[in-house]
């Protein structure tokens, strides 16, 4: 059995139904569009920082050949051109660099130019914690390493569950309320948004309700009112806190217990890629550290 | 035996009949009754319910009294005064423009003050709003400094001040390379688009004592000059030639009228973010219940434009509670029907 075909069946043992010709894999991407891949691409554009880790994590750093201008891990991407954001790509650069696969996330303006141009792109939502699982397990088929994908995908999942079995034992069942702002709006990360599923995970509980989205802009007054006890903000607002009219008497704001990190550690935080169980023992460390 | 100089004082005396300014005493009467009760409501709505507010009224505890007197009134009175320094800025532009359609973003103020900012947070990466008296000032201060740099601009292109229409020209195209650049900016920060969004829609959700206090002085230090040149405005009315002919010296009133315009703009963006229609829409709420002295329209245009204000904070945070809505699309909402209504009755009449 030649190597297009093995790809093929393990597409399909992965994800179910298409009919595959000799040498070809077929896949529905997250716009809904069949893409048809005539062999493994080799040459590789990403235009998200957490497909760029996934492929790496999945072993294959060196297909690269640009990626977006967020993407900065692993360290050896830091090198490849950068092909601008998702939403304001540089389709000349990309163009240039003749790849084989463009991966993307839904961005409806840079898929048809692209399709426009005659390159192939694939489209993976990147938001919640689910999407983690379904990208390694699609680019693992994509880049024709199905077991790897299927071993990494055991590893996060193992890595997330000792990680928020660990958080729930050191609380001693008593779940700390957390506040975790997303940007100084104040923009708050709501229990349906990836950074909310993690906190959940946490065993911690979010002021913002579900009702409220993913991230609402909340009344700041709401923050006051609900008093948490634990803040989650930005390096660069923690000292400012105190600052915000009737913040100074909050619990967390007195007792400074106020979690911010470095921009490297909040990457794993915000990205729902192959290192969310390093963002998830960032935020389990800070909350053991802080919680009363 | 040389004539002696006509007054503007003398030009202006036929418009001080009784009746009008009892009619005028009623109307500000009612519009301070009016801020009052907004200023009432908003202390029962926020992301309480209006009993559980009540009840903090009469029988405080810790929390709620910080919610109250911290979060609650600052705003609302910060807002107030944010509205009363865009309706005086555009009381006035309008009557230095003669023209209905002019508001205080007009000469490029606003885009130089979101300019200001950005740099300004570029350079501290800080927050706006809930900072402390020295980062309101230097907030303030950069807005400020936008704002004078983009009117000088603006007057420099025009070459002075004497021909309005160059110097309206003038505004609108510093106000698009201010634009410009503000954007070229945050392209290489990326992760202040949210929080420059923010700004650009306005947000009064962090207006403290300190923001409210500065925004109060700033509006004193404006209205004086406003009621000492405000007569210098009705005379303006009649034409650039009779206004000099009456002895007005056009450069220097128009220069001092701007720079106010410029102070009182740069303030309220400076806090409050780039808030729309409440400049255009406060002098046209005085026009359309009196008929008014300039002196009296920029006494009535900080009335409407500060309770206008009040309402549109009001609703944004009430409509989606506990969450909030930028308080510049509410006033750009109210705003704009008020508009559509004015001219809806305009074409009706006609």
């Amino acid at each position: 059995m030649n190597l297009g075909l093995t790809l093929c069946f393990a597409a399909l043992a992965a994800l179910g139904s298409h009919p595959c010709d000799a040498a070809a894999l077929q896949l529905r991407d997250d716009l809904g569009r069949e893409v048809r891949l005539a062999q493994p691409p080799q040459r590789i554009i990403t235009l998200l920082p957490s497909l760029t880790e996934t492929v790496c994590a999945l072993g294959s750093c060196d297909r690269l050949v640009a990626t977006d201008r967020f993407s900065n891990f692993p360290p050896a991407v830091a090198a490849l051109p950068k092909a601008g954001g998702l939403d304001d790509a540089e389709v000349e650069l990309i163009v240039g660099l003749k790849p084989d696969l463009v991966l993307l996330s839904r961005s409806q303006r840079i898929t048809q130019r692209l399709d426009e141009l005659g390159i192939a792109s694939f489209a993976l939502n990147s938001a919640s914690y689910a999407d983690i699982a379904h990208d390694v397990t699609q680019l693992g088929a994509i880049l024709g390493v199905p077991e790897r994908a299927i071993a990494l995908n055991e590893k996060i999942q193992a890595a997330v569950q000792a990680a928020g079995a660990q958080a729930r034992q050191h609380a001693h069942g008593r779940a700390a309320s957390v506040y975790f702002e997303v940007d100084r709006t104040p923009y708050a990360a709501g229990p349906s948004s990836f950074i909310g599923e993690l906190l959940t995970r946490l065993g911690a509980h979010n002021i913002v309700t579900a009702d409220l989205g993913a991230f609402p802009q909340l009344n700041p007054e709401y923050v006051v009112r609900h008093d948490p006890d634990v803040i989650f903000v930005a390096a660069a607002d923690a000292a400012h806190l105190a600052e915000r009219p009737g913040w100074s008497e909050m619990r967390a704001v007195k007792e400074q217990r106020i979690c911010s990190f470095a921009a490297d550690v909040n990457d794993t935080i915000v990205r729902p890629g192959p290192r969310v169980p390093e963002g998830m023992q960032a935020l389990a460390a800070c909350l053991a550290r802080v919680s009363p | 035996m040389s004539l002696p100089r006509p007054q503007i004082a003398d030009f202006v005396a036929a418009d001080g009949a009784s009746a009008a300014s009892t009619h005028f005493r009623l109307w500000l009467v009612a519009w301070v009754v009016v801020t009052l009760l907004l200023t009432g409501g908003s202390l029962i709505v926020g992301t309480s319910s209006i009993e559980t507010s009540l009840s903090w009224l009469f029988s405080p505890d810790a929390q709620s009294s910080v919610v109250l007197w911290q979060i609650r009134l600052p705003r609302t009175v910060g807002a107030w005064f944010a509205g009363a320094l865009l309706g005086l800025a555009g009381g006035i532009a309008q009557g230095v423009f003669r023209n209905p359609l002019a508001e205080p973003y007009l000469l490029g103020t606003a885009s130089g003050a979101a300019l200001g900012v950005t740099l300004s947070l570029i350079a501290a990466d800080t927050a706006i709003g809930g900072l402390a008296w020295t980062g309101q000032l230097g907030l303030t201060g950069a807005a400020c400094i936008g704002a004078c740099a983009a009117i000088l601009l603006t007057i420099m292109l025009s070459r002075g001040v004497l021909e309005t229409a160059g110097l309206l020209l003038s505004g609108i195209v510093i106000a698009f390379l201010m634009s410009a650049l503000t954007s070229l900016l945050l392209l290489t920060r990326p992760e202040m688009w949210r929080v420059m969004q923010v700004f650009l829609l306005g947000s009064t959700g962090f207006i403290g004592w300190s923001s409210a206090t500065l925004l109060c002085v700033v509006f004193c230090i404006c209205l004086l000059p406003a009621m000492l040149f405000a007569r210098g405005l009705d005379a303006l009315t009649l034409g650039d030639d009779t206004a000099q002919s009456l002895g007005l010296s056009l450069p220097s009133l128009r220069l001092t009228l701007l720079g106010v315009v410029t102070l009182a703009t740069a303030a309220a963006v400076g806090q409050i973010g780039i808030v729309g229609f409440v400049g255009l829409v406060a002098p046209h709420l005085v026009r359309q219940t009196l008929v008014v002295t300039h002196r009296q329209l920029l006494i009535g245009a900080p009335l409407c434009g500060g309770a206008l204000l009040q309402a549109a904070d009001l609703l944004s945070r009430w409509v989606i509670r506990p969450a909030e809505l930028p308080v510049g699309a509410v006033t750009a909402c109210i705003g704009g029907v008020y508009l559509v209504v004015l001219l809806w009755r305009r074409n009706r009449d006609a």
